[in-house]
């Protein structure tokens, strides 16, 4: 009886099982790479909003503070978001009829908040404190970049446990003195290792129970 | 020590069923494939959801929208809490609260320590009242017959109404409320029968006690004798009692002296747990100890050296009646108690329901308005109420559901919850409290003081207005302003104590004779008078003794269960003066011979979904003239059987030196002999486990046994502040309750009359956890201070650790929190806290030691760089409690209460033989027994 299969049938055999791996593997690859992509955790994607509001212009052109909107920030574990009442205190005398703005002369005139699309959203299990990390001395743009230049405002970090971790583990390496926590163009120094301790020290940062679950999970 | 605790007959009998059933890990189906599909098909639908689940997560984020306020609140700082004074009502009597409120909804009630009713503490009606507040079954719409109206169009018929009023003076014209005390609301009735003289007031209070006691220091009591009297128990006063009480039981203090407590009653209360001396008798026995008590004539042996200790302190002893004993009794220990009274009680409204019924007959009721309360349902039943009702034309009425009362009147009125509304209140001892309101009504609803002005022609004024106006009137001066803002502020009007003193006419009242079985009616431990029938978390909280839920029993003792042949779960008839009820039998060890007691309050049929046909209703057995029971009840088994969900051996631990129990002398000549029994805890290197210095802070908790009361409150408070879901009857039959903190209830010694134990029980956060070890993803992990932490976003749900837990304190949830039907009403969701992961299925969960509560201060503190202090964390079960029986803090830090606490010889560990390390202990409980006593 001849053989069924030519000779070369072992190397397609191989050549197929082989391939068959590969393609699995290149999958898995794809699905990982895109799990960590920029497109999947929205990092540096500017969103659409109701009234296309610049921080640029507002921080850097008029130079004005971010507890100016963020009140509770220093307070509170949410750094609140400014009521339609801040947005009038300058917007009733300037740019009062701009097109742009109606959204908010509504709100102000119904009574019915806007509806901003959430740029940094953490999962519902996940219980951040702003007051704390302000307190401390970790800056503003520390997670939240140069909002300053921000025409359009974006998430600036992926936001996965192993960012946060990576400064929990070694929060010297993020320190910053006290003054300069709401400062966005602050530049850490090249000895900030020795800067970041003295300032743990001073601030009373200890490593102590930074990494429990229980620090944000609960 | 060899102490024969017990927790159950079942336990007690310990046949081979009851062992089997025992054994298992969870009861029978908890944990078993019982759905039609078979094995096959699951197979294949579990193969295709495995390939697909991956897929699951190919879904970016959704979008979120973040939305402010127009204009924010002054006060608020988002993400931070505000806390308002307010009080809940019980039987009329305000408890004073805090309410926690996020962003303007309220989420936690806690006691106000500023309020002598609360003190800072709170029953298991205040924690659960926040739940009533979001009842998606709470009346919603004004309702004339079938049809939906209108407020206006009501207030249209009260113009009509006041005309013909105007010219009769009111004739016909009929108020009906349960107990008030509130001053506003007083003044509001005062001027409108001022106005229309022939109108009149009735009030039916089912739970009100005839003559209401005078208040009494029971702090000073050296020696204390209660007769069917359950001061400890739930009620108005409960809180400050339970206080006072346990302040004269804790040798961490180093008293040299405790008080002695003797309790004579039918059937097991909170009081009588607490006794150093229980007896267990029939109301026909009680009442004859009670008589010869007064008369020092043939009084029994057991009860001479009673006498006797309460002679030879007479000034500072206590003798406490039930409402059930005779007048003459009554006005014996009145005068006996002079010495330690500390006030007059408030006057009551009096019960003048049996003169409205001899008005409603002679039809000389044209218009009743019934404010509040049930009256269809829980009126005594030869009056009738239900039938006669109809015979008055116009009936309106003003209720938070369409209950029993609302089914039989034309007009009904959404009443406004106390959380949403003005209005005032005083305490049994006289304060007042300004009620204010924590959110808009969420229903619409309307408050009493509403409707009493719009009766009155004032329909435009504001509950507020209303309010102010009475208390502007009673604080005439320039400071008004002030003075209001502050009486809010703390929650009580300053000067307002001490209840102006009224005589009260004694109601005669027949002395329990008669012969054969006899009837004892008792509120519910859970639901009260019925009133809080459709809050699931109060039907799911398992009773003291019993440990059922979701039903009401006929109680009996295990003596006469075998003289009629019952057993557990059987159904009889039980009749009683021709009325019949069909009711379930639970064997109570320490329940008094010859003697059924049943608990009001079960049975609703127009209570809402979740109170609706739970339990039998007693009241169908209840007359006017013997509103606690008497004799002459037959019992009839009926041969069927009804299955009871009781989590009593759920979490059984089997026969260990669980609870340790001494006497005071014991204790003071050999500290250690109490509590340091059983075998000894291994030392400290002797574990395979990784050792783990804790240098910065270690949190621990103590539970002092000899103070709890086993009011239940801790299981409560830790539900309301931890989104722990209620899961219904069958449920809990299957063992899948949830609840994070359970008090675990013991019997010791024979079961004609048992000592009864109490133990709460939440995670033990054991140093050396076994539920660690075995966590395959790492779900359950240990923090640096001693936590024993569970991450509910690893949790798969192997349940592996669970069974590893020696304690039986996880939980795992079997349900989908969003299709529960106890939970998926979305109103639901304002009342979540915020602070705390809402978990779904699949997921274990336990006690966390209010980890959110831990951070919050820690944070705080760290802001101030300042160190935690002790006591500034407070757990909701260690907040609630009214005896100060859970005390947490910093073991590490020497001059914290609870590292005092556990100093003491007194304390020990649970199963502590096993090496757990648990940072929970528990101080065992002391007894004083009299030494003549003993002799006898």
């Amino acid at each position: 009886m001849p053989q069924l299969f030519k000779r070369r049938a072992n190397a397609i055999a191989n050549a197929a099982i082989m391939g068959g791996v590969l393609i699995f593997l290149g999958a898995c690859g794809v699905v990982y790479a895109l799990g960590r992509s920029d497109y999947w955790t929205r990092k540096e994607e500017p969103l659409a909003q109701p009234v296309p509001f610049s921080h640029e212009h507002h921080v850097a052109g008029l130079g004005i503070d971010c507890r100016y909107c963020h009140t509770s920030v220093e307070k509170s574990s949410f750094a609140g978001m400014p009521p339609t009442d801040t947005c009038m205190t300058c917007h009733s005398q300037v740019w009062k009829d701009a097109p742009v703005l109606q959204p908010v002369r509504d709100s102000m005139q119904n009574g019915r908040p806007l509806r901003w699309t959430r740029v940094y959203d953490l999962p519902d299990y996940v219980y951040f404190d702003h007051s704390i990390h302000v307190n401390k001395g970790i800056g503003c743009a520390s997670c939240h970049g140069r909002v300053d230049q921000m025409p359009m405002t974006w998430q600036e970090q992926p936001l996965y446990m192993r960012w946060c971790l990576d400064c929990h583990w070694q929060p010297e390496m993020h320190l910053r003195p006290l003054e300069e926590v709401f400062n966005l163009s602050y530049a850490s120094p090249k000895n900030q290792f020795l800067l970041g301790t003295t300032l743990a020290e001073q601030n009373h940062v200890s490593h102590d129970g930074l990494t429990d679950c229980y620090t944000c999970h609960r | 020590m060899n102490m024969n605790t017990w927790r159950s007959t079942d336990e007690l009998e310990d046949r081979p069923a009851f062992r089997d059933w025992l054994q298992r890990e969870f009861p029978p189906l908890a944990s078993e494939w019982t759905n039609e599909a078979s094995r096959r098909s699951f197979l294949k639908i579990m193969g295709a959801s495995f390939a697909l689940a991956g897929l699951n997560a190919c879904t970016r984020q959704a979008l979120e929208k973040v939305v402010p306020y127009v204009r924010q609140p002054e006060d608020l700082v988002p993400g931070q809490p505000l806390y308002f004074a307010s009080a809940l009502n019980l039987e009329g009597y305000a408890r004073g609260i805090l309410v926690e409120s996020h962003e303007g909804r309220p989420t936690k009630i806690e006691g106000n320590p500023e309020h002598p009713a609360s003190l800072g503490a709170s029953d298991v009606f205040m924690q659960a009242e926040i739940l009533a507040l979001y009842d998606p079954e709470r009346s919603k719409s004004v309702m004339n017959g079938l049809e939906v109206s209108t407020w206006d169009e009501f207030l249209a018929l009260v113009v009509q109404e006041r005309e013909k009023w105007k010219s009769n003076g009111g004739i016909g014209l009929r108020l009906l409320t349960g107990h008030i005390t509130s001053p506003t609301l007083l003044s509001q009735i005062e001027v409108l029968l001022q106005e229309f003289p022939n109108a009149k007031w009735h009030v039916h209070e089912p739970l009100a006690t005839k003559a209401p006691q005078p208040i009494y220091d029971v702090g000073k009591a050296e020696v204390i004798l209660a007769v069917e009297n359950d001061f400890l128990g739930p009620g108005p006063a409960q809180l400050k009692y339970a206080r006072d009480f346990a302040s004269r039981r804790r040798a961490d203090s180093g008293a040299t002296k405790f008080n002695r407590l003797y309790v004579a009653e039918s059937t097991p209360s909170m009081t009588g747990a607490r006794a150093d001396y229980r007896y267990a008798l029939g109301p026909r026995a009680l009442q004859e100890f009670g008589t010869a008590l007064a008369t020092e004539a043939s009084l029994p042996s057991w009860g001479v050296p009673i006498l006797a200790d309460l002679t030879r302190n007479k000034g500072r002893s206590l003798i406490l009646l039930g409402d059930s004993l005779s007048e003459e009794v009554r006005q014996f220990a009145r005068n006996w108690n002079r010495p330690l009274q500390i006030a007059q009680p408030l006057p009551s409204n009096g019960d003048s329901l049996s003169e409205f019924m001899q008005h409603v007959e002679a039809g000389k009721i044209e218009t009743l308005v019934i404010l509040g309360g049930n009256p269809a349902y829980d009126t005594p039943m030869d009056f009738k109420f239900a039938e006669k009702l109809a015979l008055v034309p116009l009936r309106i009425r003003l209720g938070l559901y369409e209950d029993e009362t609302s089914a039989l009147c034309q007009w009904r009125l959404p009443e406004a919850h106390p959380l949403e509304t003005w209005s005032d209140a005083r305490a049994f001892d006289g304060t007042a409290t300004i009620m204010q309101p924590l959110i808009e009504p969420l229903y619409g609803g309307k408050s009493a003081h509403e409707l009493m002005a719009a009766l009155a022609g004032n329909a435009v004024v504001s509950g507020y207005e209303i309010v102010r106006q009475y208390w502007h009137a009673q604080h005439a001066g320039d400071d008004f302003e002030k003075y209001w803002r502050k009486s809010l502020h703390d929650g009580v009007v300053a000067g307002s104590a001490g209840g102006k003193s009224s005589p009260f006419a004694p109601s005669v009242r027949a002395a329990a004779s008669g012969s054969g079985l006899e009837l004892v009616f008792r509120p519910s431990p859970s639901i009260r008078d019925g009133r809080f029938a459709n809050n699931a978390w109060l039907q799911e909280l398992p009773q003291p003794f019993t440990k059922i839920t979701w039903d009401n029993s006929a109680l009996i003792s295990p003596a006469t269960a075998k003289r009629l042949h019952l057993s557990n779960e059987d159904v009889v008839d039980l009749k009683y003066r021709g009325r019949l009820v069909r009711a379930p039998v639970w064997i109570l060890p320490g329940q008094a011979d010859d003697c059924v007691t049943v608990h009001l309050g079960y049975g609703r049929t127009h209570a809402g979904r979740v109170g609706n046909g739970v339990g039998f209703d007693a009241y169908a057995l209840r007359t006017s003239d013997a509103p606690w029971g008497g004799s002459g009840l037959e019992i009839v088994k009926t041969g069927l059987r009804h299955p009871f969900a009781t989590t009593q051996h759920h979490q059984s631990m089997e026969g260990r030196d669980q609870v340790r129990v001494g006497t005071l002398a014991e204790f003071q000549q050999h500290p250690a002999a109490v509590a340091q029994v059983g075998e000894p805890a291994p030392g400290g290197d002797e574990t395979l486990y990784v050792p783990i210095a804790y240098k910065g802070h270690a949190w621990g908790m103590a539970i002092d046994l000899g103070a709890c009361i086993g009011c239940n409150v801790c299981t409560i408070a830790c539900q309301a502040e931890n989104n722990i879901p209620v899961v219904g009857k069958e449920e809990v039959a299957r063992g899948r309750e949830m609840h994070w903190i359970r008090v675990d209830n013991y019997f010791e010694g024979a079961p004609e009359n048992p000592r009864i134990h109490f133990q709460p029980v939440p995670c033990m956060h054991c140093e050396n956890a076994p539920c660690e070890l075995v966590c395959p993803v790492g779900a359950t992990a240990h923090s640096s201070e001693g936590l024993n932490q569970m991450v509910y976003n690893r949790c798969v749900g192997t349940r592996y650790c669970s069974n590893n837990c020696p304690y039986k304190v996880r939980r795992f949830n079997f349900l989908e929190y969003d299709r529960n039907p106890f939970e998926s009403a979305p109103v639901l969701k304002l009342l979540r806290n915020p602070d705390v992961t809402v978990r779904t299925r699949g997921v274990m969960e336990k006690c966390t030691y209010c980890v959110q509560r831990i951070n919050r201060v820690r944070i705080e503190a760290e802001k101030q760089n300042r160190p935690i202090r002790d006591g500034e964390i407070i757990p909701a079960c260690a907040q609630a409690c009214p005896a100060e029986a859970i005390v947490f803090g910093d073991i590490n830090d020497p001059q914290s209460r609870v590292a005092k606490f556990k100093a003491s010889p007194l304390n020990y560990g649970l199963l502590a033989e096993l090496n757990t390390r648990p940072r929970t202990t528990y101080l065992a409980k002391l007894l004083n027994p009299n030494p003549e006593a003993e002799k006898t």
